[in-house]
């Protein structure tokens, strides 16, 4: 899409602001933002991405090493959707194992989610 | 570890046990603001408690060495590319003042997708790793200890790989971070999707982390052609990364607008710059300011830039400013030279103690332009808003070039940042989160299943990272041959064998900066220049900076070039300083004695100011040891000083002589000398010159006993007449 040009119209655009005051102003000012905002954070909310995942497996005690090669392997199984941590801390609990060996399983290939 | 501030950081011990070392603490650290604090004669109005160790401002020496403190935190940015050589970048900055030491990443590491590790050399800034982080976080520990306050570490969290980065912060400690995912996507090309819901992750994080975050809203006045006309687009890239900010669980409190003045003189920079900074500090009440320094419009010179900066800072005080973060002189021309951090901090410092308590008696108009102006631009910025909401959101918005439009909104001159909603870097990663999604960690964003009502999302395997930092797992080198240890070989070799070579960025460079005037055309005078600087015995020599000070009469150049040859300690002569006496030791042993003095400024001088900071008594000068001086003025001829020396049966004839046009001051110590030796006089009395540009060796070789110079106190000057009288009478 191209970028359109256009002169300065401003004193015909604020017509509808001139008459407000300051505060209703900065008030109209923050409403607008939160109406540009709340679709983005819904997206953020309802969506994973690689990077994220991977955050989770370092929180969950896995090297940056590991965590690529952990999200990479689920992603390639198309798995990420229900979480990496939540699929190896279930493999654990399954098996019995800590979060660490159910990790080290599924990066060795022993164990398949 | 401890520091000592006579020896240098120790590079080796910094990187002893990083597997083990453990930050000692969380979160940013702000300074506290001290009402009518008493310093030195002064009662300041807007300072900070002092610092246990640091390096006053030049002048403070007229002010009995003070170094007030301002309550702003001070940034400084260091970025070598070799983290090893920054520490002690960051610690001479901490000396002088700074307490925010951003550390800039190397150049590409946006688009890595994934965290480094180990410490490989940088460009342009260096690789962010844990190993480095540690190194760094330790020896901040250290300097902090040595000033005597927190310094702040402060990296980015940004590009593709932001919430692995933003955890690794929290885990090791770094107190503030850029992010803002609007600069991935209009600066970086990082897909939109991806940067923004890679951003609320991060943000979490951030903010259990207790870590600032710093917007990148001011990238736009660095690339926009005319920064003063992008003021109504800024507000409206602070309010999104802000109000997302807000949505993704981040108090106003570790928010921070980062905000620089967009314009510089010539333009008529304070009344352009001040509405727009009303207007920002209005919109965005509760929220924390950043002040950076202008970058835009930065050259060669370092001396406009420095003034630019002055007037910049003088905004933040007549508005707001929680951190004044300082822009080094000399990055308009070359990656900056580390004691243009510290020229950075101390003009920063010096407007702000200049200017210490101005809003007591200045304030900005309540009506009027300023405020006309300031209403404006938020009109603008709400009209931009009400666009984006038409065209159907922020994503549509980007596509239709909206931002980083060089119009002044709603002007538009189509030249704005296109980006394509589906495409960037990392275009198509973002994946939809399932129902039984979940993610059993701390500082988690969005939907989880593990976020119970109860406990924490950890507790079902004995806690995160975040929770307990045993687990955190530390790699240390993953190549063999780019990292620290290789890169240190040959310093650590050079020190030990006592080589010294100049730098002004890494260790060894050799780089060397000479400035120097050649009176012709600009072309033929800079060629002549560099041939100069080539038969200084300097190599590559380079202009850094060239003025016209006429077409015809001649240019100055600043020229850097390597010099290629070390000095090594070992040949050095001696350093000789002898320690004064003890002050009661002096006043016991003058006051009983009766020594007189007879003092002038000679020859046609009327400077009088530094002879009576050595006199007088209420300048700490001799007269309080008991020495009877006689002050005889200014612009005293040689021979009145010897008559009045032999008709009052003086001790000592002290003369200042500041003028040293065509070598006079030399001419009347000469003439001093050679006048009492005739009278015979000249075993009878002791004689000394003091004067701005006397040295002890020239005043001794013009038959002085002694000379003093620059920084010269009563004390000094005391402990060396007392020291020569005694040895005088001992041998009578």
């Amino acid at each position: 899409m191209s970028s359109v040009e256009r002169p300065d119209d401003f004193e015909l655009r604020r017509a509808h602001l001139r008459s407000m005051s300051d505060e209703a102003l900065h008030e109209y000012f923050w409403d607008l933002v939160d109406q540009i905002v709340a679709p983005l954070i819904e997206e953020a909310r309802t969506h994973t991405s690689p990077a994220i995942e991977r955050s989770v497996l370092l929180r969950m005690g896995f090297s940056s090493i590991e965590s690529r090669q952990l999200v990479d392997q689920l992603s390639k199984q198309g798995l990420l959707g229900q979480g990496a941590g939540h699929l190896v801390l279930e493999l654990a609990k399954t098996k019995g194992m800590t979060v660490r060996e159910a990790g080290e399983a599924l990066l060795t290939g022993e164990l398949i989610p | 570890m401890k520091l000592d501030p006579n020896k240098k950081l120790d590079i080796e011990e910094v990187l002893k046990d990083l597997d083990q070392y453990r930050p000692r603490r969380k979160g940013w650290s702000w300074r506290s603001k001290i009402e009518n604090q008493q310093i030195g004669a002064f009662v300041y109005k807007d300072t900070s408690a002092s610092l246990e160790n640091s390096i006053p401002l030049p002048a403070a020496e007229y002010f009995h060495n003070i170094d007030p403190q301002c309550d702003y935190v001070i940034t400084t940015e260091i970025s070598s590319g070799r983290f090893e050589d920054d520490l002690r970048r960051m610690r001479m900055a901490a000396w002088h003042g700074a307490d925010h030491i951003m550390v800039i990443r190397t150049t590409g590491q946006s688009h890595i997708d994934g965290l480094i590790e180990g410490t490989p050399e940088g460009i342009g800034g260096v690789p962010i790793t844990r190993k480095q982080i540690r190194a760094t976080r330790k020896a901040l520990d250290a300097i902090e200890d040595e000033v005597g306050r927190p310094i702040n570490f402060h990296s980015y969290v940004s590009g593709v790989a932001g919430p692995e980065i933003a955890v690794l912060f929290s885990e090791e400690g770094v107190n503030g971070a850029h992010q803002d995912p609007q600069y991935n996507v209009l600066y970086r090309d990082i897909n939109m999707h991806r940067s923004l819901v890679d951003a609320a992750e991060s943000k979490n994080i951030m903010a259990d982390a207790g870590i600032l975050q710093l917007d990148g809203a001011h990238n736009a006045n660095a690339t926009a052609k005319e920064a003063w006309k992008v003021t109504p687009e800024l507000f409206v890239q602070h309010a999104i990364n802000t109000a997302y900010s807000r949505a993704a669980g981040m108090p106003a409190d570790l928010i921070a607008l980062s905000t620089v003045p967009p314009t510089a003189p010539p333009a008529p920079k304070l009344r352009l710059d001040l509405p727009y900074a009303i207007a920002l500090r209005e919109l965005f009440t509760g929220y924390k300011f950043r002040a950076q320094q202008n970058t835009r419009y930065m050259e060669a010179d370092t001396l406009e830039t420095t003034v630019t900066h002055v007037l910049d800072t003088l905004i933040s005080r007549l508005t707001s400013a929680d951190i004044q973060s300082t822009i080094t002189p000399d990055e308009g021309r070359n990656i900056p030279w580390h004691y243009n951090n510290i020229a950075g901090v101390n003009s920063t410092r010096q407007t702000l103690m200049g200017i210490d308590g101005i809003n007591e008696q200045l304030e900005l108009k309540k009506d009027g332009p300023l405020q006309a102006q300031a209403r404006e631009l938020k009109e603008r910025a709400v009209l931009f808003l009400e666009e984006i909401i038409e065209g159907g959101g922020y994503y549509a918005a980007v596509e239709a070039g909206q931002f980083v439009d060089s119009g002044y909104y709603p002007e538009r001159h189509g030249d704005g940042i296109v980006r394509d909603p589906e495409g960037g870097d990392g275009a198509n990663t973002v994946i939809s989160r399932q129902p039984d999604y979940g993610a059993p960690v701390c500082s988690h964003f969005g939907n989880n299943i593990y976020a119970h009502a109860k406990g924490k999302p950890c507790d079902d395997y004995g806690g995160c990272t975040l929770c307990n930092d045993t687990k955190i797992q530390y790699i240390d080198e993953l190549d063999p041959e780019d990292n620290v240890e290789m890169r240190l070989q040959i310093p650590l070799a050079e020190r030990s064998q006592g080589l010294l070579k100049p730098e002004v960025e890494k260790h060894g460079d050799g780089v060397v900066c000479v400035t120097l005037f050649v009176p012709d055309s600009p072309g033929c005078a800079e060629q002549a220049a560099l041939e100069m600087v080539k038969h200084m015995g300097l190599n590559n020599p380079e202009v850094i900076s060239r003025r016209v000070m006429h077409p015809a009469e001649g240019s100055v150049f600043e020229i850097k070039g390597k010099l290629d040859i070390a000095i090594n300690k070992d040949d050095l002569p001696p350093v000789v300083r002898v320690e004064p006496l003890a002050e009661e030791e002096i006043e016991a042993w003058v006051r009983p004695r009766d020594i007189h003095v007879v003092a002038a400024t000679v020859g046609e001088d009327e400077h009088s100011v530094g002879l009576h900071e050595i006199l007088d008594i209420k300048h700490g000068g001799i007269e309080k040891y008991g020495f009877h001086c006689h002050d005889l003025g200014t612009s005293v001829a040689i021979e009145h000083v010897v008559d009045m020396a032999e008709k009052l049966n003086a001790d000592v004839v002290l003369v200042s002589t500041i003028v040293t046009h065509a070598d006079v001051h030399k001419r009347h110590m000469r003439q001093l000398d050679e006048l009492v030796k005739d009278r015979g006089l000249r075993e009878q009395l002791v004689l000394v010159a003091g004067g701005t540009q006397v040295t002890d060796k020239q005043a001794r070789e013009c038959g002085m006993d002694a000379g003093f110079g620059h920084g010269t106190s009563g004390h000094d000057v005391a402990s060396f007449l007392m020291r020569a009288l005694r040895d005088r009478k001992s041998e009578q």
